[in-house]
């Protein structure tokens, strides 16, 4: 890989100069973030297939065949859109609230590891940078429910962020014995030292809290809370129209697929097959596999539960999740000392 | 005690939870029962109550005696009649019969009161308009109804006359 890249450096030095790293990071920026718009835009597709094969539907199939250009659609449809801003509204914070919730989700991309060498850059840090970074989208709902100066909207991003807050907790106890068992903080480092054995199989119950959580976290249904179209109207972004309306789904679904890409990193292996003879299927194709089968059940979440109450949701979080996780991290830390791992 | 044990170890195994998920998971799989509409159609009864229409006889008469009975019966009184004095047939028949279909509420009593089985109820369901006033029927709009659903009219009575 090094070699084949090597004349391109040599040709981009010659023309940019001391630019040409700065042009190169870009570059490797967006050959990563552009599939991942390309996924996001295809899990909306998805998430309407599946849950209308759920339902005993079809689900879109009217542009393009299996309505796979519906994407495009949907895209062409919210540019053309008026992007409307309330009278009442702080316009710039107003605008600058859906900016704050997708770039969280597109950030966190830069340590995930798609293979021991693809990965853009291999933090020493990688769990702790994951965990600050996602939590920035918090108050980019928090600026949209304050902006757009409406009551759905402030209530829908209050509890959101009330939300949000209280599983952060668990997950980043979850996360805990899995950087014990590592010993390292590196994402690439995490997925080495489960060569042996995934993380899931000491750890499944943190797993299921660490899974259930990242639902709660990322405002999913049954968690969906902030939105209750029932009681919110639509939540935080009540007041949202065209392409800021697009880009809270896009930060939605961009955060989906980014928690569900941290558990197969951290608990599924990352890109390791599951038997070391089926190590000839390159690892990028295990991991694709892992991150589908974790946004499956999303969908297939979200397309059997019934919303939660705002009380259950928190008692979950709070009475059941963390008192669960708190004991697994001691269990871990025990085991490990039994077995001399303990540094 | 010990029944509390088994709820508390079926919560922490989700034992419901994946009992839901199997059942989605199961409909995944299920044969979809969408139908397509504008390609597909589900069947209609010969008793449906669709768009209006005045029908004629074989010979090409006004079935309409103009007796009003649809007009009296017509429970959003939205329909109006007049009689034509001088018509040179030897039957009574209507100078006006207007349908305001915006104020038809498809009960299909006109229907029913009609003695000559003039006024009919057709399959059609696909008559929006883009103008209010396009929904003001008037005679010559439900005669050509009545000549362009001719077949489906007639069959429907006929597969409904055994019933009446």
């Amino acid at each position: 890989m090094a070699e084949l890249l090597q004349p391109i450096h040599t040709l981009g030095e010659a023309w940019f100069g001391f630019l040409w790293p700065l042009l190169w990071t870009l570059v490797k920026v967006m050959v990563l973030i552009a599939p991942v718009m390309f996924c996001v835009t295809y899990l909306t597709w998805a998430e309407r297939k599946i849950i209308g094969y759920m339902q005993v539907r079809i689900g879109p199939n009217r542009v393009g065949i299996f309505g796979l250009l519906q994407p495009l659609a949907d895209a062409v449809k919210l540019f053309c859109k008026e992007t409307l801003i309330p009278l009442h509204s702080d316009k710039v914070v107003f605008l600058l609230a859906p900016i704050l919730t997708l770039v969280p989700a597109l950030l966190v991309w830069a340590v995930v590891p798609f293979s021991p060498e693809l990965i853009l850059a291999d933090l020493n840090i990688g769990v702790l940078y994951v965990l600050a970074i996602s939590s920035m989208g918090a108050y980019g709902i928090l600026m949209s429910g304050w902006a757009s100066g409406s009551r759905y909207a402030l209530l829908g991003s209050l509890r959101s962020a009330a939300q949000t807050i209280s599983y952060e907790v668990a997950v980043g106890f979850t996360l805990i014995p899995v950087i014990m068992l590592t010993g390292s903080l590196s994402l690439r480092d995490v997925v080495l030292a489960q060569q042996d054995m995934w993380n899931i199989i000491p750890l499944l119950p943190l797993f299921g809290i660490y899974f259930i959580s990242s639902v709660a976290e990322t405002n999913r249904a049954p968690f969906d809370l902030p939105e209750a179209e029932a009681e919110l109207v639509a939540g935080f972004f009540t007041e949202y129209s065209a392409m800021s309306f697009g880009m809270f789904f896009l930060g939605e679904y961009a955060n989906m697929i980014l928690v569900s890409t941290l558990g197969a990193v951290l608990f599924l292996g990352g890109w390791l097959p599951p038997v070391p003879m089926l190590a000839f299927i390159p690892g990028i194709v295990w991991l694709l596999l892992k991150i589908g089968f974790l946004l499956f059940v999303f969908l297939w979440i979200r397309a059997t539960f019934p919303r939660y109450r705002y009380d259950q949701l928190m008692r979950l979080g709070w009475k059941v999740f963390l008192p669960i996780s708190l004991l697994w991290v001691f269990l871990t830390g025990v085991t490990l000392h039994l077995l001399g791992r303990v540094a | 005690m010990s029944m509390r044990m088994t709820t508390l170890i079926d919560s922490l195994a989700l034992r419901e939870l994946v009992t839901g998920l199997a059942v989605t998971l199961k409909y995944l799989f299920k044969p979809k029962i969408t139908i397509q509409y504008p390609e597909q159609r589900t069947p209609l009864s010969p008793r449906f109550r669709g768009e209006h229409a005045l029908r004629r006889y074989a010979n090409g008469e006004e079935r309409c005696i103009a007796c009003k009975l649809c007009e009296a019966v017509c429970p959003a009184q939205a329909i109006y009649i007049e009689i034509d004095p001088s018509s040179s047939s030897d039957r009574r028949l209507t100078k006006v019969y207007d349908i305001d279909n915006t104020k038809c509420i498809f009960c299909g009593f006109c229907q029913e009161a009609c003695p000559v089985d003039a006024i009919v109820m057709g399959p059609n369901f696909e008559f929006a308009e883009e103008n209010r006033a396009d929904l003001l029927y008037d005679k010559h709009k439900l005669l050509a109804n009545g000549g362009r659903w001719k077949k489906e009219i007639d069959a429907s009575i006929a597969a409904d006359a055994k019933y009446r």
